[in-house]
């Protein structure tokens, strides 16, 4: 396997297929989580403090399925590159079975939390309808 | 080891990337458990939500919003040597840049986040 000279996280994979696709994501993702996560971040902690934050402050944000939409995108997004990049994590310093049980583990993981963070962000009920 | 393998900036570049996304990696597993909380137990979820305003829950966010804004600067600086290659001979200059912008647009938002541990109304208001 032949490595370019990189300052990268990880070389581009030679040729093609997943391990190639998975970079390309992990870079695109990247690039999506810089705009959601750090946006979500700031509302959180910047501009609304987590004083006032509880179980009706959240279904009031979610009012909105625009917001439940882009929040269900950074879900996905943050589970895919935080995930795969664990996986490069376990890939460089385990090996064998080992590496072969701990990704698998990773991923039921990461299947879990996808579901469950589904499960909120799509199942939560609308707020009752108040007067504007 | 850690600081003494090859050194300079582009493996501290490095390591701090993989420790900040490691340390991110298990802020999500505890954030997807705590928002799920909110449609299967909605009293947990509030207690689980006042720690975050503790001024312990205050620190730990500020380490957060760091790892998360090191890791997102220095993940740009990452994509552009990828897909510009002849970047990477300035991959010094866009770590200090990184710096740069990790110190101006970190500070107001630690201290908007700290000063209501001191008792005091945070700097910056919005809205009502």
């Amino acid at each position: 396997m032949s490595y370019q000279v990189t300052r990268s996280g990880r070389a581009r994979p030679q040729g093609s297929g997943w391990e190639l696709a998975i970079w390309y994501l992990m870079r695109l993702t990247g690039i999506g989580l810089f705009i959601t996560a750090l946006s979500h971040y700031i509302i959180v902690h910047f501009v609304y403090d987590p004083a006032i934050q509880n179980s009706v402050w959240v279904t009031a944000r979610w009012a909105s399925m625009a917001q439940r939409t882009v929040d269900w995108l950074m879900l996905t997004f943050v589970l895919f590159h935080a995930f795969m990049g664990v996986r490069t994590v376990i890939g460089d310093y385990t090996s064998g079975g080992k590496r072969t049980i701990l990704t698998l583990f990773l991923y039921l993981a990461g299947i879990v939390l996808f579901l469950m963070g589904t499960m909120v962000v799509v199942g939560l009920p609308m707020p009752p309808e108040v007067p504007a | 080891m850690l600081l003494r393998y090859r050194g300079s900036e582009g493996m501290y570049a490095w390591a701090f990337h993989r420790i900040s996304g490691v340390a991110i990696w298990a802020f999500i597993l505890l954030h997807v458990l705590d928002i799920w909380l909110v449609g299967v137990n909605k009293d947990l979820y509030n207690e689980v939500l006042a720690i975050y305003s503790s001024p312990f829950g205050r620190v730990m966010e500020s380490l957060l919003g760091a790892a998360l804004l090191y890791h997102a600067l220095n993940g740009l600086r990452i994509i552009i040597m990828d897909f510009w290659p002849s970047m990477t001979r300035y991959h010094k200059q866009l770590w200090y840049l990184n710096w740069v912008l990790f110190v101006v647009i970190g500070l107001p938002i630690l201290i908007q986040i700290m000063v209501p541990a001191f008792g005091l109304e945070p700097p910056f208001r919005f809205g009502s």
